[in-house]
């Protein structure tokens, strides 16, 4: 047996339609079998609701009097991409404000806007014969626009990683607090009710689909951008008026440490039109697997800490080397289900008629990293390698003159197996000089919680670590524990010597 | 039962936790403690049934008592019940019931503030 899309929406329009969420669809399953969910359902609506920080929207603000050719665009103090045309603009959702940095960006921009408040536009040009005006400066409030539409480049990921942090200090991230030594993990995502895990194939979800967006019907316009459904990373580009989105589905959020972004309510409808959609809606969280990803280690191909399910992590707790974790999640899943739940009510109330996609997505297509031509420079390429270092039971004096004939400022220490135990500067050597009697050895006063780096790490990242720290060298440590250079703040220098540009 | 106590380090002379212990023969636990130039504010931890004589002993001593109840204050509006603060937090205030709101349990609340950080929509704060 199969449904047509016609079939659905001519049950859509009787009020006949029965709808269920995507979470019910397995047990449903299991109880009815697959051509029974096939004969009972006609649609299974999907739901997510969490931070998609590519997103957006275009603004028509109409023109004034005299016109004006807005070359440079705020509203709020958030800056708009204004190189479209005369009164367009595209304001992107992670803008931080000029004044207020990034605990207001253009997410807050957007839900004032939709809750309805006056936002502040402001521009600027240099003039022109057909638009002679230089400056603007006014309210406005969605109302008084021509368009204010959401235009969203990458939401609703098929799945994503989950983030935990190996490191001995707190990271603040876009995947929210990561507390040291993998004292948590956070995920992102509804499991089984987001909308691509129900259509893994995107036969249902592709171009031209309606979707709920933020509260308003929307649309799916494609791909979204990074997508990579080859590897079961597919995401979704919408679009939708935001005149008739509402602050209960989009809600601006800030993440400390790190910058501004907008929580999305989208849901999909699937039509259940044939035997193999009842299977791929009837996922169930144990099904989905994503990676937890060790975000301690600033490298684009993040250690994978362990593979997990979606199952596990909404469970509270993962098993993580033979701990229990606490897990969080950034998204809500209350709020999904408030999604799919309103999807449903539409479909049944028959406000909503569903489409097949106009164009499929192709799903073979992997996202790849950049081409970087220039290979970014490593420690190893600017390091120190004539290494001045002194064992950890020599005298202060030793370590004194050994700094002044090797005319450097650190000394590393070495244990009897020659191992990095500490560091010794010109600045301790001096302190112990000037405080007498607190001890006579290297190891009296070394400092004993040495941050080092690697042969193979970025420059970028070593510099990171020296600036974090409030430190002028690091010791250069290779995988197997022993010392092969130093890098110093001198040794930077060398990357302008050779031209190296960030 | 939470109690978070505030005295000047000019009244109060003597080692008031100590003092304390040792005229009632309460335990105490000291989950939190500021100390500042001029005052300082210490969260202790007792059994609820000794709240009246503690309270009592440590106000004589020239000490403010204040039993700590609803910690963590929750902006309803702006909460969407993503569990964000939940794994951050040290003590296991914060969870999920079973339709995925977001609980807080504040009698375990130590004021660390890490949900308060943890919170994407800065719905989140302590008690004033």
């Amino acid at each position: 047996m199969e449904k047509t899309i016609d079939l659905i929406n001519t049950r859509i329009r009787d009020g006949n339609a029965r709808a269920v969420r995507a979470d019910q669809m397995p047990d449903i399953v299991d109880e009815l079998g697959v051509e029974g969910a096939l004969r009972e359902v006609d649609v299974v609506t999907t739901g997510t609701f969490g931070a998609m920080c590519s997103s957006g929207a275009f603004f028509n603000f109409g023109h004034s009097d005299p016109p004006i050719r807005m070359e440079k665009v705020w509203m709020n103090e958030v800056e708009a991409y204004a190189g479209i045309a005369a009164v367009d603009a595209y304001l992107g959702a992670t803008q931080k404000s000029e004044t207020q940095g990034i605990s207001y960006g253009g997410a807050h921009v957007l839900e004032d806007l939709v809750a309805g408040n006056a936002v502040r536009l402001r521009a600027q040009s240099k003039g022109t014969d057909c638009y002679p005006r230089k400056t603007l400066e006014i309210e406005l409030t969605i109302e008084d626009m021509n368009q204010a539409t959401m235009v969203n480049p990458r939401n609703s990921y098929q799945s994503y990683v989950a983030a935990s942090n190996t490191t001995d200090r707190t990271l603040y991230t876009y995947m929210g607090t990561l507390l040291p030594n993998a004292g948590n993990i956070s995920y992102s995502g509804a499991g089984c009710l987001s909308p691509i895990p129900n259509d893994p194939n995107l036969r249902i979800i592709g171009s031209g689909v309606p979707i709920f967006l933020c509260g308003a019907e929307g649309m799916i316009i494609g791909e979204g951008t990074q997508a990579s459904p080859g590897n079961g990373f597919g995401t979704l580009m919408t679009t939708g008026n935001m005149n008739d989105m509402s602050t209960n589905f989009l809600r601006a959020a800030t993440f400390k440490g790190y910058n501004s972004t907008l929580y999305v309510g989208l849901g999909v409808p699937i039509p259940v039109l044939d035997e193999e959609v009842v299977r791929r809606t009837a996922v169930r969280d144990e099904d989905l697997k994503t990676s937890i990803a060790d975000y301690g280690v600033p490298n684009r191909n993040r250690p994978t800490l362990r593979e997990v399910t979606y199952a596990e992590l909404k469970s509270g707790h993962v098993e993580l080397d033979g701990e229990e974790v606490k897990t969080s999640s950034l998204s809500s899943y209350k709020k999904a289900l408030e999604v799919a739940d309103e999807l449903k009510s539409w479909v049944e109330s028959g406000k909503m008629q569903l489409a097949l996609p106009t164009r499929r997505m192709n799903t073979e297509k992997t996202s790849h990293p950049m081409r970087d031509r220039a290979r970014t420079p490593q420690v190893r390429d600017i390091m120190n390698t004539s290494l001045v270092t002194i064992s950890e039971d020599e005298s202060i004096q030793t370590a004194a003159k050994r700094l002044l004939r090797g005319e450097t400022n650190h000394l590393p220490v070495l244990d009897n197996a020659n191992r990095l135990v500490g560091i010794v500067t010109t600045f301790d050597i001096s302190k112990a000089v000037a405080s007498s009697g607190k001890g006579e050895k290297v190891c009296d006063i070394m400092t004993k919680r040495v941050v080092y780096t690697s042969p193979t790490e970025a420059v970028d990242v070593a510099t990171h670590k020296l600036e974090r720290n409030n430190i002028s060298a690091l010791p250069v440590v290779d995988e197997n524990g022993k010392l092969v250079g130093i890098l110093s703040a001198i040794d930077l220098g060398k990357l302008f010597e050779r031209g190296w540009k960030r | 039962m939470k109690l978070l106590v505030t005295f000047s380090r000019k009244g109060v002379k003597q080692p008031l936790i100590a003092q304390t212990v040792k005229d009632t023969g309460v335990l105490i636990n000291v989950e939190r403690a500021f100390i500042e130039s001029n005052e300082g504010e210490l969260l202790i931890d007792i059994p609820d049934k000794e709240t009246k004589i503690i309270t009592d002993a440590m106000e004589k001593a020239g000490a403010r008592v204040k039993q700590m109840e609803d910690s963590v204050i929750r902006d309803e509006s702006e909460c969407v019940n993503c569990g964000a603060c939940i794994s951050v937090c040290p003590q296991d205030v914060l969870s999920f019931n079973e339709t995925w709101t977001l609980c807080i349990d504040s009698s375990k609340c130590v004021l660390c503030g890490k949900c308060v950080d943890a919170c994407p929509h800065q719905a989140l704060s302590l008690l004033p």
